[in-house]
This record gives C-alpha cells, structure tokens and sequence, in this order.
C-alpha cells in the first residue's frame, strides 16, 4: 500500500458525521429523556411502554416478512449463481430494475392490485366469484415488505454464492453427499455471510417503515413506524414522546444485529479452525 | 434425466419469481392507458399523459427534486472522497475504527430514525427551506461514496506512486498523476449512488423538507388519495427512463467486456 499524508482531508467529514449524525442521535436521546421545558423525566420512557404490543406487532410482521423473503430468495439466488456470465449480467439486471422504481410507485401499485374493486377482485367478480378481503390486512403488509425488500435479500445471497466454486459441489457429491447433505454441509455455511446481510437489509426497513403499513394496512395494522409519524409529524405531535419512540425501536434494532453479528463471528471463527 | 428435470423446475421458478417482481409493474402501465379511473379496461386513452404534463405541482417538484440531487450528490462525492484520502493516510488504528464505524450507522439505522433525528436537529437550529434538505440528503450518501472510494486507494500500485516521486514529481503531482485517476472509477461510482439515492429518497425527506416539494413527497400526497390514474401515467414514464438507462450502461459494459476478450485473443 502506498503512504500518503494528507490526514487533514478527513476532517470536513469527520465534522460532518458529528454535527449531522452523531449530534442529531444524541438529541434524540436528549428529547426522550426531557418534558416540553427541558427538565429531566422519565416520564416519556415510561409512556412508551405503553407501544411494547405495537413494537411487538410491527416485530413479528417484519420477521414472517424477512424469513418469506430468505426461502424465496436462496434458491433464486442459488440458481442465478449458477449461470454464464451474460446470463448472470443480465438476471441481476432484471432483479435491480423494480428497485430502481420510486417505492411508493411500487406500493401504489400493489395498493390498485389488492383494492376492493383493484385488479384482482375485478377478475374474481368478472367470472363470477365473490370479491375477497385483500387490502386492509397484515396478510397485505407483510406481501407489501416481501415485495419491496426481496432484492435486499437476492442480491447479498447472489454475490456471495458465485463464490462457490463449481468443484466443491462436485466434490462433495463425489464423496457420497446426496442433495440435501450437500446443501447443509457445503453451500449453507459457505452462504452464512450473505444470508445474514440480506436478514438485516429486509429486517431492518421492514421493521420501521411506516408507508407500507400505512398504505397497504389500513388502520387494523398500526405499526410502530406509523407511530413515530405521527408524533412527529401528524396528529399526536409530541417530539419528546416520538424520541422515545424512535429510541425503543433504534434499541430493538441494535439488539437484533448485535445478535446476528454474533452469529457470523462465532460461524467464521469456526471456519477458521 | 433429473438434470433435465431441475434445470424445467428452476427455469419455471425463476419465471415465478420474476412475474412477481414485474406484475405490479405491468399492471400500472395497462392502467395507464385506461380511459377511465378504475380498474376494468374501458379503452384506450393518453388522458392520463396529457394531465400529468399540465399538473404544474408534478412539474415543480421534479424541478426540486433534481436540484436537491445535483447539490447533495456533488458535495457529497466531494467530502466523501477527500474522507477516504484522508483517512487511508491515518495510521492511528483506533481512530480509524472509530471512524468505519460512525460511516456504518447511517447504513444500519432505520431510516425513519434518521429522518426524525435530523428534523430535531433542523428545529433545534430553526432551519427551513432547500438547506437542512441537501444537508440531510449529503449525510445519507456521504458513506457510500467514501465506501467506494476506500477499496482503490488500497489498490494502488506502490511502485508506480513511488517511481512517479523518483521521477521527480512532488507529493502533489504524484498524487494527481497517479493517484486520482486510479480511485476515479470508485469516485465516479460513488457519486452516482449518492445521486441515485438522493433521487430515490422519500423517508428522510420527508421529515426534512419542510415545506419544500419534492417527487417522493408529491407522489406520497397523491397516493393518500387512492385512485388517481395520473400516478399510473407517471410510473410508466419513470420505469422507461430507468430500463433505457440501464439497457444502455449495460450494453455498454458487455460491449467493454467483449472488446476485451477480443484482446485477450489477438495476444
């Protein structure tokens, strides 16, 4: 590696990453622990307690979501790796391309399809079938987050499965492994890293967001996103109340990737012996 | 025989899949050519085209919108890279630790938090207008354009960097003549998913803006509404510029990648 000697051009950014992400997440700590005056209180903390079930709802959601997404996702990707170069070129192409589109489009859209009289009832009313519930349910906003973040979950599983060498796989059914010992001797381990990116890549946004819900849920599926919103900005507008909020859910998030991080060093360390 | 099997089984699978991903995509772009606002095909109409062209709030936003892009994605290359020069030339381990990991944080919080805590911080220091907007959107794409940066500094041939100080070149000269074009490619990579994502961004706008308008905020406006076949008219424009852009840096690339194994050939 060369050496160069120019430390000074990491200060703008340096300064930067303190006054805009750094300071802005310490005000938020800031806000949770005070009343409207700015006096000390544990008072916001407490009442957010109250949103444990939303949390808890908006949890189990997001999670039904990312495990649809990682058994849709691994064969496709597994599948894609396996391909010729051009194929591959061209396939991650196609998996990029809805993402390219603004994500509200894509949830409008999924919002005109499921509608009570959307795409789908309109052909169930045409031969003759009962219209369905689409729209409005937890069944909805979770097809909502499979949709918007299976790329999420593709594209890390992808890249790190074209790195599986063809003659391990030959190898290993070469020494009596049949399908299924394979997979979980040889391409599941190897796969680890990549799966645990794209969990937190579709956990993450799944988790937090508020559109989908809002769009796709209707008022049966409050989410803790939703929450956040409008103390923020819609009805209920108390900052101090939205930061403990928005506290609650950066902690659970915290938590989930510092268990999953654990995962991947225990896994590569094993690897290593 | 079961290879053939597989190969039918896959095939059909990741045409599934693929139907999908482009369904919801398909169906915004038969509606909009529909000559009515619901969802039974009652012939075909350009209605919707030529209301979107005269919705002059569309047009102003999308006129925001880029300005807001240009502005966060040029600073934001220009800080970024400047970051990763400087902090490859660090040789304190901690600080530099310290540093990867504040860049990781705007990548692994939601972004609703980012959103919120920067609207605090806005309030805080009562800013409004395009300001506290391009200065939300340079911190979110700041990261990734010295993620990109980082890796080609690593990459650099010491020799070369050291022949071109022997020939004579000051630090300075070294630096432009062999330096920056060699980490240009992650410079330009970079710039263009700061661009990408600032034009992508809704969640962080949104509670950034103030009252200034952008797409993803219009858009999210006319979505509340439901059925306002304008936004199907909308979608389908955008998905065209987008596949025409990527048909064409993609052709582009296998045309580069076939001259190249041309070479290899000839050699």
């Amino acid at each position: 590696m060369i050496k160069l000697n120019a430390k000074w051009a990491s200060y703008p950014y340096i300064i930067w990453m303190i006054l805009f992400t750094i300071l802005p997440l310490l005000l938020v700590v800031y806000f949770a622990f005070t009343d409207g005056n700015g006096a000390f209180t544990l008072d916001n903390v407490k009442q957010s307690a109250l949103y444990i079930p939303t949390l808890a709802n908006s949890v189990y959601l997001a999670a039904i979501a990312t495990v649809i997404c990682l058994v849709l996702a691994y064969p496709f990707a597994f599948i894609m790796s396996r391909l010729t170069f051009s194929k591959q070129k061209m396939m991650s192409m196609l998996v990029m391309l809805p993402m390219w589109m603004n994500f509200l489009l894509r949830t409008y859209a999924w919002q005109a399809i499921l509608e009570d009289n959307g795409v789908i009832n309109t052909m169930l009313t045409a031969i003759g079938l009962p219209a369905a519930k689409l729209i409005n349910t937890s069944g909805a906003v979770v097809l909502g987050m499979v949709y918007n973040y299976i790329p999420f979950m593709i594209l890390p599983l992808y890249s790190i499965m074209t790195k599986i060498d063809k003659s391990v796989l030959e190898a290993s059914s070469d020494l009596g492994a049949g399908f299924f010992a394979t997979f979980r001797r040889v391409v599941l381990p190897l796969s680890l890293p990549g799966i645990i990116s794209g969990v937190t890549m579709v956990f993450v946004p799944a988790v937090s967001t508020f559109v989908i819900s809002g769009m796709l849920g209707g008022s049966g599926n409050y989410l803790i996103g939703d929450l956040i919103e409008v103390q923020f900005l819609g009805n209920s507008y108390d900052l101090n109340a939205g930061s403990a909020t928005s506290l609650m859910l950066m902690v659970v998030v915290l938590i989930t990737m510092a268990i999953f991080n654990r995962f991947e060093t225990e896994d590569s360390e094993e690897a290593l012996v | 025989m079961t290879q053939k099997k597989n190969k039918v089984l896959s095939g059909v699978y990741v045409a599934l899949l693929m139907l999908f991903l482009y369904l919801p995509i398909l169906v915004l772009i038969v509606f909009s050519f529909n000559s009515s606002k619901g969802y039974s095909w009652t012939g075909f109409s350009l209605k919707w085209y030529i209301d979107l062209f005269s919705n002059e709030l569309i047009l102003n936003s999308l006129k925001n919108t880029l300005i807001v892009a240009l502005f966060a994605s040029v600073f934001a290359t220009l800080i970024g890279a400047l970051a990763a020069i400087g902090v490859f030339s660090m040789q304190n381990k901690f600080a530099k630790n310290a540093i990867q990991n504040v860049t990781n944080l705007p990548l692994l919080m939601p972004e609703i938090v980012m959103g919120i805590s920067m609207m605090l911080l806005f309030a805080f220091l009562n800013m409004s207008g395009f300001v506290p907007l391009i200065i939300a959107h340079i911190s979110f794409c700041v990261p990734s354009v010295f993620l990109s940066v980082l890796p080609k500094l690593r990459q650099i041939n010491k020799n070369m960097y050291e022949a071109a100080l022997d020939l004579g070149c000051n630090p300075f000269q070294a630096f432009y003549k062999v330096v920056l074009p060699e980490i240009m490619p992650g410079v330009i990579t970079g710039f263009l998913m700061a661009i990408t994502y600032s034009l992508d961004d809704f969640v962080v706008s949104y509670f950034t803006a103030g009252n200034v308008q952008t797409l993803s905020i219009t858009i999210y406006s006319m979505v509340k509404k439901r059925v306002s076949p304008e936004i199907n008219a909308l979608s389908t424009i955008m998905f065209v510029i987008v596949l025409l852009v990527l048909l064409v840096t993609n052709i582009r690339s296998i045309q580069k990648e076939n001259a190249k194994q041309k070479k290899m050939m000839k050699l």
